[in-house]
């Protein structure tokens, strides 16, 4: 009977946000031809209707956790979380471009498809339980963001964004996908509980070739989320690209990819720790540094901030280093207010920057107080948060980190972690400089107010960022609950 | 709610309207100047259960903020003789400076007196936290505003060294957030009462080395906000850039985080590391205190070389900690009080000598006495009081911590005392060459003290009076809470409570009342 092949009724409920954003995508994508240029953003309202019916599909799917499909995903707080987490950064990232694509004549329909359908990857990728699910999630989402990178296709830096970010991403999922195929030839088997058990069986004598194998694989993993020393695109990437997208790219890709390096480290190779604790380590240090010192000398502040996101990954790498469950909570929690706080950061200049970008130097958000005064309050919201000034969730996630680390007894990484955040806030504070200590520069004298799609994204973003600084309580409830469903 | 817990919430209450109050208006400053006399008032009431016994920490708030077990954070906040002061000393002037910012601060009223009500937030729930973790959120949330303060309000070279100021603080504070993480790690609390209580019972231990490193992190953070020369060097550009109702706070208030800190947590919970470290920090002091009182006598600037006298100040307030007697800890304590309100009052009084003359520079003024005798009167009386003369309040401090020093080793004692005459002889001599000299044209026309500018120079010089004079009104407190931290500082270094023995028995009682 064909009906023993085709997975129970629940498998479609656990899959139902993936299956809603493909259909919003793709009725998007047909009514983009039939839709006149000065209504398109009707379709943008459409994805945000999309991505609040996956949200509300993901909080009910959650009720009814478990594999899917054959053991290719699985449905666990964890996932839930992380695929609420890219659908919020969906959502926030598509209200500011309304105004954002009309400002520059390139209101497209497509553009909020691409959108869709690269959380769909991220969505995948978080739930899935087995390499191959991995790799089509990362594929799905990698190569409608490329597209996202390059959308303006009369900028040149559009351009160079995304051919960089497609060479370059296309080279790391090849360590990816070579990793893969060594694990499946050493275990026999893509399946992340079945790979651990046989490392596990094997473990005493685990040889080189284990090793070389997750080697390959974080190669893949450390450039999505761009980790030293594979963190050289981002910059570049997020400063070519238009600022909303850049907020999309630094956020959601980023969060789903950790999402599943840890599923894999943590639970899979679990039996290898001895040998890639020490990598993390040092990949972790290296990333804060190099992030925290080359964001130093930068005057553009789409790439300060590509540069801040590079040391933002340093974090959460402490915190898989850390190798406990608290580890998997903190950069749970790191992530989710990262992703605020960054997002903010990016919608801000994306609102100053006026038309083609013109304004995007530190010394172009100088005097924005004076014109723009709840503006500037809110970048501030967002500027400190990245320092990690408490009562914000910036603080509270690098609090949470910092703990994980010591109790696995990363005195050194803890000592040298902190003292790269509080250099960190030399650079973060030129923006307040800039906007609060500076007479009003010409682009903030010509600057309108903020539409009110990026109104409403920043207020969103300043009041998640301090909501989670003041009462964590909730969501470390909800993390601590879910963190242990890996390991 | 605990009285304290009102006390720390008003400021924010006021905070918020503010925030929601229309740019241009004068509702701004009455709310304001309202809100920080009601938690002024309101603070009053903390003083009767806190002189019944000033060792015990009254007005308890105790909530769970996080409820985690790997994270158990509390919102604790209670008040003893140390804090009490402290506390009572930032509500006292905030109004002060609320009041002064409506002359002094020209443009942007509205959002400098949001700051101000944010930083009283901060400070006051610094001296009441009792739980590390809440103690070090407020530590940072005060130096926002003060940032904020500096960088938008202050002189010419505002950015950079608001800049500077931050980023040298931040990485003190960060060093300290390590040592508070790895404190938790070993202890699994936050809470400073129950960690005392699994020291001095016992129940929980630290090595030598734990104990030196965690001290090093908690004595980068209070060395840096005090700050400890060699780590002043952000103090005189931040003191001289920043709008003078802020230097006022910077000096009188922020600086006393740092000593409170030494005197509150170094020394009780690594009792070894501080027995270690007395003798170093105590020379670093007077080193601070000679170092600071000769820049001062070079300065050109009036701003600048208060702020220099502030800072051997201040070193005498770790002097008298680190002398590990009681004599010592009473003075330092008092000195805090003392030192902020004469200071406050000398920042003050110069900001509205700027106001008149539009500068600060010594060579600017000459015979200031003749057209503002008022203002020459009521700094004279300041000036005495910032110099230690017997009747006026620092004398007081200054006096028992030389007593603690020369307790420990005279030589200490004789090296400070020559602070106390250095200080005086620059303060007397800046005073005659603005005040006393033959009078330029300039300054002949300068306009004397106004009644609005009488209003909080007033209940300043009654208080440097009433502290000189009826010292025993804010003394009783004082020492039975730093007896108990010496004691503590003491019991803790055996690591264990000799149940037989009195004193002792004394401790662990004082614990078991929380």
């Amino acid at each position: 009977m064909l009906t023993n092949y085709l997975p129970p009724g629940a498998d479609y409920l656990r899959f139902l946000p993936e299956i809603i954003l493909t259909a919003f995508g793709l009725a998007i994508m047909m009514l983009e031809p039939f839709t006149p240029v000065r209504r398109k953003s009707s379709l943008g309202v459409l994805a945000l209707v999309g991505i609040a019916a996956a949200f509300a599909t993901d909080c009910w799917a959650y009720f009814y956790a478990g594999p899917a499909f054959h053991n290719m995903i699985v449905i666990d707080g964890y996932t839930t979380f992380f695929r609420a987490l890219v659908l919020v950064v969906g959502f926030l990232c598509i209200l500011p471009s309304f105004s954002y694509l009309s400002r520059e004549n390139a209101q497209s329909g497509e553009y909020y498809a691409l959108i869709l359908f690269s959380l769909v990857g991220q969505c995948v990728l978080v739930g899935a339980i087995n390499l191959i699910m991995v790799f089509i999630g990362l594929e799905i989402s990698s190569i409608a963001t490329y597209v996202l990178a390059g959308f303006l296709r009369t900028d040149r830096r559009n351009n160079e964004s995304s051919l960089k970010y497609f060479l370059l991403g296309s080279f790391a999922t090849a360590f990816l996908l070579y990793g893969i195929a060594w694990i499946y030839g050493l275990t026999g088997s893509t399946n992340l509980n079945v790979i651990r058990q046989v490392l596990e069986r094997s473990s005493p004598h685990t040889g080189l070739l284990p090793g070389i194998a997750a080697a390959l694989i974080f190669v893949g993993f450390a450039f999505k989320v761009s980790v030293a020393p594979f963190q050289v695109w981002a910059p570049d990437v997020y400063q070519g690209a238009s600022a909303p997208i850049a907020a999309f790219m630094s956020s959601a890709p980023k969060a789903a990819a950790f999402a599943v390096f840890f599923r894999v480290f943590i639970d899979s190779f679990t039996p290898l720790n001895g040998s890639w604790m020490p990598l993390m380590w040092g990949c972790a240090l290296a990333t804060l540094i190099i992030g925290n010192i080359a964001a130093l000398m930068q005057t553009n502040v789409k790439r300060l901030l590509g540069y801040s996101s590079v040391a933002h990954a340093g974090y959460v790498l402490i915190a898989l280093t850390a190798d406990s469950q608290i580890g998997t909570q903190a950069a749970m929690f790191y992530l989710g207010s990262y992703v605020l706080m960054n997002i903010g950061a990016f919608i801000v200049i994306g609102h100053v920057a006026a038309h083609n970008e013109r304004f995007v130097l530190i010394k172009d958000l100088s005097g924005l107080s004076h014109r723009q005064p709840v503006t500037a309050a809110l970048l501030a919201v967002f500027v400190f948060s990245l320092v990690g000034v408490p009562l914000t969730g910036g603080f509270f996630g690098k609090f949470y980190v910092f703990q994980a680390a010591l109790d696995s007894h990363l005195v050194v990484l803890t000592v040298l972690g902190l003292i790269t955040s509080a250099i960190a806030a030399f650079y973060y504070l030129k923006l307040l400089v800039a906007a609060y200590m500076h007479e009003p520069s010409p682009a903030v004298e010509t600057l309108g107010p903020p539409a009110t799609g990026v109104h409403v994204a920043m207020w969103a973003a300043a009041l998640g960022t301090l909501f989670l600084g003041i009462f964590p309580a909730p969501l470390v409830a909800f993390i601590s609950a879910s963190a242990s469903v890996i390991r | 709610m605990s009285v304290l817990a009102a006390t720390c919430l008003i400021p924010f209450v006021g905070f918020l309207i503010i925030l929601c109050l229309p740019r241009k208006s004068n509702a701004a400053f009455y709310t304001a100047f309202g809100a920080s006399l009601v938690a002024f008032f309101v603070s009053l009431a903390l003083i009767p259960p806190a002189l019944a016994n000033g060792a015990l920490f009254t007005s308890v708030t105790n909530q769970i903020w996080l409820d985690n077990p790997a994270l158990p954070i509390r919102f604790h906040m209670g008040v003893d003789g140390i804090s009490l002061w402290l506390i009572l000393l930032t509500t006292f002037l905030l109004p002060i400076a609320v009041w002064a910012a409506r002359s002094m601060i020209k443009e942007r009223l509205r959002t400098f007196l949001a700051f101000l009500l944010l930083f009283e937030f901060g400070v006051l729930c610094v001296f009441s936290a009792l739980d590390l973790f809440m103690f070090y959120v407020f530590w940072e949330i005060a130096l926002v505003p003060m940032y904020l303060m500096v960088g938008t309000f202050g002189g010419p070279k505002r950015g950079p060294t608001a800049l500077k100021f931050f980023v040298y603080t931040m990485l003190g504070s960060v060093l300290m957030l390590a040592s508070i993480l790895y404190l938790h790690s070993v202890t699994g609390t936050f809470d400073y009462v129950e960690m005392m209580q699994g020291f001095t019972s016992g129940r929980l231990m630290l090595t030598g080395t734990q104990q030196t490193l965690l001290f090093l992190g908690f004595f980068a953070a209070f060395a840096i906000k005090t700050p400890i020369f060699p780590l002043h060097t952000w103090l005189p550009d931040t003191y001289t850039q920043a709008p003078m109702p802020a230097t006022m706070l910077l000096a009188a208030v922020m600086s006393k985080m740092g000593v409170y800190g030494l005197l509150r947590f170094s020394i009780t919970l690594f009792p070894n590391a501080a027995q270690d470290a007395a003798h170093w920090v105590a020379i670093l002091a007077i080193i601070g205190i000679l170092y600071a009182a000769l820049l001062a006598f070079i300065q050109p600037n009036i701003k600048r070389l208060i702020a220099y006298s502030s800072l051997s100040h201040l070193s005498f307030i770790v002097l008298g900690i680190f002398t590990l007697t009681q004599q010592g800890a009473d003075g330092a304590v008092f000195l805090m009080i003392a030192h902020g309100v004469s200071i406050a009052a000398l920042f003050l009084l110069t900001g509205y000598m700027e106001q008149r003359r539009g500068s600060l520079e010594i060579a600017d003024f000459g015979g200031l006495a003749s057209p503002a005798p008022g203002l020459a009167s009521a700094y004279m009386i300041t000036l005495y009081a910032s110099i230690g003369l017997p009747t006026l309040c620092n004398f007081i401090g200054e006096f028992l911590i030389l007593q603690g020093a020369a307790i420990v080793n005279f030589a200490w004692a004789g090296w400070a005392t020559g602070g106390v005459i250095l200080s005086a002889v620059y303060m007397l001599w800046m005073y005659q060459r603005t005040f006393w000299r033959p009078k330029t044209e300039q300054v002949a026309k300068l306009p004397d003290l106004r009644l609005r500018d009488w209003v909080p120079v007033v209940p300043l010089i009654l208080l440097m009076l009433w502290l000189g004079n009826y010292t025993q009104s804010f003394m009783p407190p004082i020492s039975s809470a730093t007896s108990r931290e010496l004691q503590q500082n003491k019991a803790s270094q055996e690591y264990r409570v000799q149940l037989k023995h009195p004193r002792t028995v004394h401790v662990a009682e004082v614990l078991r009342a929380h």
